[in-house]
């Protein structure tokens, strides 16, 4: 009980910790003129911590470990892809985009493409792309909540949900930088922090307790740690390698089972509602689809098909980074273009440096926590491996540790994603009054919730991946070319966005009825990346030189101002233009940008 | 800052004043065809630019294109690496047999190398790009 206890107070710590300081600097810039200007000043070093903190979601936190347990090198394309994004970022966008001086992805559009319809095409796909980077954040918190508390996972989504909703209506947490960097350095602490003492206490405890479990380079099952039993809670097929006796309540194989049962290698069914006991020492059956034994795990892609599902998968995430609203939209922060790319630089490092964590936590987890392999919610293997390592007071303490990172990653994804929905929805749906912004955040924080209850949850790496497949297939070509191709036009960026955003939709669509039905799809549905990719592009291409007329006017004008260096002052800002002082306008009219 | 205090409005005060005196007797007026005054150069040329003549032009259209060119040999390089590796990995398993330290191959190539790697290329691309654009405006203020 007492895990309980610390578990839960992390969580609330960093609750109130985010109120805080969100309260505190949210003081000092208040009105809607110090938001915009005042954030044009943040140096590139916290703008990129805030970056990071914001980005680094539950997917980052949690996911990749769960992933690297089941699927072993496979999944280290996750990480990988997560901070290859950025390169792709700043390689291409990230200085053209600021000196553009769009403030949203669908700003950018009508400032390149000077059409109104497309602005709203891409609003409506920052709003898919958020609600389904959105949905699974909120399934993994009402997970980690239930891991706490005799709750039910709804619970939890819809705590973090209101916790999120209240602080964008309480100032916009998101539009405190402040807050999102601490939100980085926080979630770097409680997972390194904890990582570190447990592979201390690995090593210390000469390896692996007894001798006992699997090594990770044999060819065998990983093996159970201690006896063990599982509440299997939605249908599983498992994969078993190695024979296994252990004692089953409920039905295996489409028969009722009550007492001792033995498993051949093979398949077998369990459903629902039923619970297995395994002793200890006795190997670990695998969800079916993942490698089962050890020496399987180790080695990347050992057949044709997760081949070319690893290519999919870099090429969403290579991608899709640039296309995500949440992202983007931290870039109009910084003063110019160069320091638009040196942040870019620092979010680099700062993922770089988190990410070797999760990898280390993943493999420790193979060892410690197998049992999620049963079940196949691998996602929870962050939380449930300090217990296994370290029982007593000190496993309560990594617990809680990580139980707080943990919550600070649904907390900073989800705000900063449903402050970015809600201001496009606001703006360019509604009519942009305060009152519409808060009944826009009301619907980008409930239809998640809602979806988040309603559909089954997988893991949640899978799920990112497609909202990155999908900003990949939507914005990525619009940004590419709208920046590097002086013939597109606003007809083919929004045909090429149809197209692109349209696969991907439909394949999620057959995706997840095919989840439901058995798992009859082909693994390219659920990462379509590598197909709708190349078609959106063809599209805006082939589209855009068959409407060569409506290549907008001053788009020489236009290109001269995003690529021309910071220092010639050619830059002008869009939302200044709208909303900036009596003083800035005056200085843009003059065609002046403000120095630092 | 001080690049910019002179803005592009300040030499059209002298001919404002002539509006005060009568037309028929024209005010007699400094004309200066060269300033020594080195912002005034730089800013004509920006004009230039902004103003799209063929020169300007010409100009933007090389910084674009050679802009492109850099980023795409850093993307294309980076590109190459990632892309060979699962390929590598499948066609030749007896790689992710290798032990390294301890540690397969395949871990220290996808866990641990891609992180310092992409740091690097991020860096040198930001020196590289930044000298160019230092080179544009050294060129432009010539």
């Amino acid at each position: 009980m007492s895990a309980k206890i610390w578990a839960l107070s992390g969580a609330f710590a960093v609750i109130i910790a985010t109120f805080y300081i969100g309260w505190r600097s949210s003081r000092t810039a208040s009105t809607a003129q110090d938001f915009l200007v005042a954030r044009r000043t943040v140096r590139s070093r916290r703008n990129a911590a805030a970056v990071s903190g914001e980005y680094l979601s539950a997917a980052s936190f949690l996911g990749v470990a769960g992933l690297v347990l089941k699927d072993g090198a496979d999944a280290l394309w996750y990480p990988i892809g997560f901070t290859a994004g950025y390169l792709a970022l700043m390689l291409f966008v990230a200085a053209p985009l600021r000196r553009s001086g769009a403030y949203t992805l669908p700003d950018f559009c009508e400032a390149r493409l000077g059409s109104r319809a497309l602005r709203g095409l891409a609003a409506v796909f920052v709003v898919f792309i958020g609600i389904l980077y959105v949905v699974p954040q909120l399934q993994l918190a009402g997970q980690a909540l239930a891991n706490i508390l005799p709750v039910p996972t709804w619970v939890g989504a819809t705590v973090v949900t209101v916790v999120v909703i209240v602080n964008v209506f309480g100032g916009g947490m998101r539009a405190i930088t402040v807050v999102q960097a601490f939100q980085y350095w926080l979630k770097l602490f409680a997972i390194a922090a904890p990582t570190f003492v447990m592979c201390l206490l690995f090593i210390g405890n000469g390896g692996l307790r007894d001798g006992q479990a699997t090594t990770l380079t044999e060819a065998l099952p990983p093996t159970f740690t201690q006896n063990t039993e599982i509440d299997v809670r939605t249908p599983v097929l498992l994969r078993v390698e190695d024979p296994v006796w252990l004692a089953a309540r409920g039905e295996t194989d489409g028969e009722p089972a009550m007492g001792t049962v033995y498993w051949g290698p093979g398949t077998h069914e369990v459903a629902a509602g039923t619970t297995l006991h395994f002793s200890k020492g006795s190997s670990v059956p695998v969800v079916a689809g993942a490698p089962a034994d050890n020496e399987s795990w180790l080695a990347p892609a050992s057949n044709g098909g997760d081949l070319f599902s690893t290519y999919s998968l870099i090429l969403a995430l290579f991608l899709g980074t640039m296309g995500l609203p949440h992202v983007l939209v931290r870039f109009y922060t910084n003063p110019d273009g160069r320091a638009a790319r040196r942040t870019t630089l620092h979010v680099l490092l700062l993922l770089s440096l988190f990410y070797l964590f999760p990898i280390m936590l993943g493999a420790l987890s193979r060892l410690y926590v197998p049992e999620l392999l049963v079940t196949g919610q691998t996602d929870a293997a962050v939380l449930n491996l300090p217990h296994s390592i370290a029982p007593g007071i000190l496993g309560d303490i990594l617990g809680a540790v990580l139980t707080a990172g943990a919550f600070a990653a649904f907390l900073s994804t989800s705000s900063g994603l449903v402050v970015s929905v809600s201001g496009v929805l606001s703006t360019d749906v509604l009519r942009g009054r305060v009152r519409d912004f808060r009944f826009a955040t009301a619907v980008a924080g409930g239809v998640p919730l809602a979806l988040a209850i309603a559909v089954r949850q997988t893991d949640i790496s899978l799920t990112v991946g497609m909202s990155f497949a999908l900003a990949a297939s939507t914005f990525c070509p619009i940004l590419l070319l709208g920046v590097w191709w002086r013939k597109l036009t606003w007809v083919g960026a929004a045909a090429g966005m149809i197209v692109g955003g349209g696969l991907v939709l439909a394949s999620l669509v057959i995706n997840t009825i095919s989840n439901l039905t058995g798992g009859w799809a082909p693994s390219v549905f659920s990462q379509p990346a590598i197909i709708t990719v190349p078609a959106a592009f063809l599209t805006v291409i082939l589209v855009s030189k068959a409407t060569p007329a409506k290549i907008p006017a001053d788009v020489a004008q236009i290109r001269l101002r995003m690529h021309a260096p910071d220092n010639l002052g050619l830059t002008r800002d869009r939302a200044v233009a709208s909303f900036g002082t009596a003083e800035e306008r005056s200085r843009l009219a003059d065609g002046r940008h403000r120095k630092e | 800052m001080s690049r910019h205090s002179a803005g592009p409005g300040r030499e059209e005060q002298g001919p404002r004043r002539s509006y005060t005196d009568p037309p028929t007797k024209p005010r007699r007026k400094r004309v200066v065809l060269a300033d020594s005054r080195a912002p005034v150069t730089r800013l004509r040329t920006v004009i230039e630019l902004e103003e799209q003549t063929s020169y300007g032009e010409e100009l933007v259209r090389q910084l674009i294109r050679a802009q492109f060119k850099q980023a795409m040999k850093f993307w294309l390089a980076t590109l190459a690496f990632f892309l060979a590796l699962p390929a590598l990995f499948f066609f030749l398993p007896q790689l992710s047999q290798t032990t390294l330290a301890g540690v397969r191959l395949p871990w220290l190539v996808l866990g641990l190398l891609p992180f310092p790697l992409l740091f690097g290329v991020g860096y040198w691309y930001n020196v590289v790009a930044e000298r160019q654009e230092r080179d544009f405006v050294a060129m432009v203020e010539k």
